[in-house]
């Protein structure tokens, strides 16, 4: 344990990445004591529409005259809340229907992992339109889209290495003790394939962010008002190029919290990886 | 390598297979009432019992769903609710647009992407491989939409060097029709005129839906080289006295881009997906734009339409991608 925290401690694009998540997370959860405007998630303002950065406004005012910067560090509750279910709810169908393919094998396998391809035979975006807009547009579609072409990747991952750990002496020695396939499964393989499965969570919490700002941007996702921020650069469009500020800043947030969490995970592989290392 | 060929291919169809099941699940049989579903929110009463009828939704489903391989195999993939024109000539009037749109962008990022990667790993822990390295986690962290607002906002908007939006100007003509891919027919019938006005303004949203494959590319490139670099034979080469570019040029790379190669396949999938969103704002007119106008139309077969074409776009790539692995790789070939 203490050889992991060392590793990661020397990994300095690693540890930014932790630092950014966590800063993030703090201003998730303080969000209405940082904004300084913490009521114009909802509510507008048209005496200051479209207002440059400035004193009062450090990232100026949208087209409503609401505050930029507060409706950006609002939008990270949506951001974060939307990552950390979609990737739960993945990985909680995910992870054990791999394990019982690699576990069992024969046709249970078969099955699953054919249900796995078909679920990776169109590319993730496409499948999660379709998906949205079968379930009408909504929030809650759009994170029901991403939690059903999520999950394969988990499926694939914990499939591969359970059928690595399938043969492993302890394995076999408690089968031969008799314990039963569930109690071997999850309380033995689980903990020893752990480190994949998170590493995978890290990058998928990314991947969410930035498919359901996609999902917002095309009118999928949050409904307006809320302080979505591939909402409110959709709602830009129409006032460029003259107010830059109200599409700029939040499609910044995006990239800052995806590269934070893509630069953990990246992190997080090498060192729990060492196979993958990839001579960074 | 025929028989590699053949095999691939045969282990496409149980895929595509449920893929259709897949659609038809979602369409037939998980919303309460399919017709109503399929017609969306505008539809008339009339509307849905005709559709209702036209598809047969009160027939059993095993019915259903053979009915839905044989109006798929006929190529019949229903009609919009909005312009009522088959979906499937819209599709193949729009492919080519699409198809010009994200070659020209694999061509850009792998292009660009493998030199930078190589640059990289040559240059491994110096300054210039640093840059690289941020901008190969960096740029698939960029939402592909903003960046293409703010590409739009400094080239055509501010400094007005490109144009803001569409594949051709309005005052300009088409080239005359042979492959539907504006550049090489204005190449083929050599209109420079037409040619330059196509690749200004095609410039924009290829570099857009580039960007994130070329970072991929940059980061798979460069590992490669960089753990071939550590084989031995690369020791022996060196110690028996052959020069650095001769190993390198002829020997290290062949070696290290098999992994990005393989890369491309998928990277190819994730072009044609991020080409809804650029050509979104770009309003190229393409597949991906179709996509997300049924989108916002809440127009679903089109939908529907555009994702079985991609995703039958897309096992053909990986086909291709396959053999083109089994050339770099013989050995790719024999063990399957």
């Amino acid at each position: 344990m203490n050889l992991i925290w060392l590793k990661f401690a020397r990994d300095r694009s690693a540890l930014t990445g932790l630092v950014i998540v966590a800063l993030v997370a703090l201003i998730a959860l303080l969000a209405y004591q940082i904004a300084p405007y913490p009521e114009d998630a909802f509510s507008s303002d048209p005496m200051r529409r479209l207002r440059p950065p400035g004193a009062e406004h450090l990232l100026g005012t949208d087209s409503l005259g609401r505050d930029i910067l507060s409706r950006v560090v609002l939008g990270t509750r949506i951001a974060l809340g939307i990552a950390l279910s979609v990737v739960t709810a993945a990985m909680a169908i995910g992870v054990p229907l791999g394990l019982v393919a690699g576990y069992f094998g024969g046709w249970r396998s078969e099955a699953v992992m054919r249900v796995t391809d078909v679920f990776l035979a169109v590319p993730q975006l496409i499948l999660a339109l379709a998906l949205a807009q079968l379930l009408r547009p909504s929030l809650e579609s759009a994170m029901a889209a991403l939690i059903l072409t999520y999950w394969p990747f988990f499926t694939r991952i914990v499939y591969a290495e359970t059928q690595r750990l399938r043969h492993a002496m302890f394995v076999e020695a408690l089968e031969g003790l008799g314990a039963r396939p569930l109690r071997i499964m999850f309380l033995h393989i689980l903990p020893n394939i752990a480190s994949p499965i998170i590493v995978r969570a890290t990058i998928g919490m990314g991947y969410a962010i930035l498919t359901a700002a996609v999902l917002g941007f095309l009118g999928m996702g949050a409904p307006p008002p809320q302080p979505e921020w591939g909402l409110m650069v959709a709602e830009s469009r129409d006032y460029l190029p003259d107010a830059w500020w109200f599409a700029t800043f939040p499609g910044l947030a995006i990239f800052l919290v995806v590269f934070a969490f893509n630069l953990l995970g990246d992190g997080l592989r090498d060192i729990v990886d060492p196979r993958l290392r990839r001579s960074r | 390598m025929l028989l590699f060929l053949l095999r691939r291919v045969l282990l496409v169809v149980p895929v595509l297979f449920g893929l259709l099941l897949l659609t038809f699940v979602l369409t037939r049989v998980v919303p309460s009432d399919p017709a109503a579903a399929l017609a969306g929110d505008q539809a008339t009463p009339q509307q849905i019992a005709e559709l209702r009828a036209t598809y047969g939704f009160d027939r059993p489903l095993p019915e259903q769903f053979l009915h839905y391989l044989v109006q798929i195999a006929h190529g019949d993939l229903g009609s919009s609710y909005f312009t009522r024109r088959p979906v499937i000539e819209d599709l193949i009037e729009r492919l080519p647009a699409t198809l010009e749109l994200t070659f020209f962008a694999l061509l850009l990022s792998v292009g660009l992407g493998i030199p930078l990667g190589v640059v990289a790993a040559l240059h491994h822990n110096r300054w210039l491989d640093q840059v690289l390295r941020v901008f190969s986690v960096g740029g698939i962290a960029i939402a592909s939409f903003w960046l293409a607002l703010m590409l739009q906002l400094v080239f055509a908007m501010e400094l007005d060097l490109l144009p803001l939006r569409g594949r051709i100007s309005i005052t300009g003509d088409a080239p005359p029709h042979l492959t539907g891919s504006y550049l090489i027919d204005a190449l083929v019938f050599w209109r420079p005129d037409i040619l330059r006005d196509a690749l200004e303004h095609i410039a924009l949203p290829a570099a857009t839906l580039a960007f994130g494959s070329l970072a991929t590319i940059v980061r798979f490139s460069r590992s490669g080289v960089l753990e071939t670099l550590q084989k031995d034979f690369v020791t022996f080469e060196t110690a028996i006295g052959y020069p650095r570019r001769v190993i390198i040029a002829k020997y290290v790379l062949r070696n290290s881009l098999v992994s990005t190669v393989t890369q491309i396949g998928l990277l190819f999938g994730g072009l044609i997906a991020g080409a809804v969103v650029v050509e979104a704002v770009f309003d190229w007119p393409g597949i991906g734009g179709y996509a997300a106008g049924a989108v916002f139309s809440a127009d679903f077969q089109p939908l529907l339409g555009v994702t079985l074409l991609i995703g039958a776009v897309y096992a053909g790539v990986n086909i291709v991608v396959d053999l083109i692995h089994a050339w770099i790789d013989p050995r790719v070939a024999e063990t399957m």
